[in-house]
């Protein structure tokens, strides 16, 4: 026998049932526990960057919305930087912009929405520009293990045409599932998206 | 509530020197997926219409999966690890009074300093305060069943709270979860996010229920479940039970300006 690594295991996962709520977002279950709550708002009056809404629902295998998802969004501020003493790009730091946040869906229609800013784009190690987008996590009843995607923008084509997550993307059809549809409402951008958990049209999730 | 009762306190019986791992912008270790449910798990039966059924795109982890949201003391309030206290209206819950604690660690067995710990759970009968759940198990006035810790620096965090009912669901029409308390954790990258559910040491109900025995590999089961820890009870108020949380661990830095020591 070999000298053993001893690397510990990473804890397994389980869903996060239908109550996620009640820890998650104790408001949405129907009382009102912390002093301070997490929410689906990441932007403060002073956030720079374009104001945005994104919102979308989560579809099952039927083509039905989930009604009992939750959905966690992660993203880098408007000069591409995120909140986090790892990301060492050249991009002005918002103290004040956590860059995350999240949100459940509605108990009625599933619609699940975040008013954020729209990020920048990244450099990714190598030094390559990638195109602005969202990561986004997905949990829920059914759910074994949280589901990992982004969320890019329709209105960057050349950007997306050229990032390199999309371009591993195959067929090239599927790269359109991660792609969220801008429209305007009052003035204000908002940004459309539906995630397929199955079908011909299921979203791309990644192993990251 | 009692007031003779004392407020909760730390339980750790010997405190590890503080350990500040070095600040990783390498990827995390590959997930083996071989000890986690798979999304699709017939016996768990909404799993079945909600499991992509494509491949997972594996991708190198980037700055978007590397980096994750910081969380600080400003975002928890006093009472946040004390269930027995946190919606106490005129008395403390029923049920057993228990102290769960432990440590968030990576695969490397590095604590993992100042990270989110949420928890949340049925009350003594099995009842969960959700305007969705029905159960007939009444309601307890002084429970609302959640909270949340920020780890020290060592990656150790407690809290307190009464042991969870087991409570029946719709899957089989004999279903019954075995009593748990559900866990979501950050670590130090999105890409380490995980949520999770821990078990208690004994329960009859671990080896048939159709959520637990998702899980594929017969350790990993076994690590879900918390071994009662009599040493950190606190006599004549509360049993402890222990559960340490593993996540993905992760590379040391491959930049060129890679500060001393890393
Ligand atoms: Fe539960």
């Amino acid at each position: 026998m070999p000298q053993p690594l001893n690397y510990l295991k990473e804890t397994a996962s389980q869903t996060a049932g239908p109550y996620v709520h009640i820890g998650l977002i104790p408001a949405m279950a129907g009382f009102d526990i912390f002093e301070k709550n997490f929410s689906n708002v990441l932007v403060a009056p002073n956030t720079k960057g374009e104001r945005i809404t994104l919102e979308g629902k989560v579809l099952d295998g039927s083509g039905s919305p989930l009604r009992d998802v939750l959905l966690e969004i992660w993203q880098a501020n408007a000069a591409g930087r995120y909140n986090h003493p790892a990301d060492r790009s050249a991009g002005a730091l918002e103290q004040e912009f956590r860059g995350w946040g999240r949100g459940g869906s509605d108990f009625d229609t599933g619609l699940v929405t975040f008013e954020t800013i729209k990020p920048g784009a990244i450099i990714d190690k190598a030094g390559r520009k990638c195109a602005p987008h969202i990561n986004v996590w997905i949990v829920a009843r059914g759910i074994n293990i949280g589901l990992n995607t982004r969320l890019y923008f329709s209105d960057e084509e050349a950007a997306n045409a050229a990032d390199p997550v999309l371009n591993l993307v195959e067929p090239p059809v599927r790269r359109k599932t991660l792609i969220a549809t801008r429209s305007e409402r009052g003035g204000k951008a908002v940004y459309s998206f539906t995630i397929n958990l199955q079908g011909a049209e299921e979203t791309v999730f990644f192993d990251v | 509530m009692n007031a003779q009762a004392p407020a909760l306190r730390d339980p750790r019986l010997n405190r590890p020197e503080p350990f500040t791992p070095p600040l990783g912008d390498g990827g995390f270790f590959q997930r083996d997926r071989s000890i986690h449910p798979p999304a699709h798990a017939p016996g768990y039966k909404s799993s079945v219409l909600r499991s992509p059924r494509q491949s997972l795109l594996s991708i190198e982890n980037s700055v978007s999966e590397i980096t994750g949201p910081v969380f600080g003391h400003n975002d928890l309030g006093p009472l946040d690890n004390d269930l027995i206290r946190n919606y106490a209206k005129d008395g403390d819950p029923v049920g057993e009074r228990i102290i769960v604690h432990g440590r968030v660690l990576d695969e490397t067995g590095r604590g993992v300093p100042n990270t989110l710990v949420e928890f949340w759970q049925a009350n003594a009968g099995g009842r969960y305060r959700h305007k969705k759940d029905t159960y007939l198990a009444p309601i307890d006035p002084n429970f609302g069943g959640c909270g949340r810790a920020l780890t020290d620096d060592t990656g150790y965090y407690y809290f307190r709270t009464v042991k969870p009912g087991p409570y029946p669901w719709r899957n089989f029409v004999n279903s019954w979860r075995p009593a748990h308390i559900h866990f979501s954790v950050f670590g130090s990258g999105f890409a380490q996010r995980l949520i999770t559910q821990m078990y208690f040491e004994g329960d009859p109900l671990i080896p048939v229920c159709p959520i637990l025995t998702t899980i594929p590999d017969k350790d990993a089961l076994d690590r879900l479940v918390a071994p009662l820890d009599l040493n950190a009870s606190t006599p004549f108020d509360s049993l402890a039970y222990r559960f340490d949380i593993v996540l993905r661990g992760q590379r040391s830095t491959y930049f060129e300006n890679r500060t001393a020591g890393n």
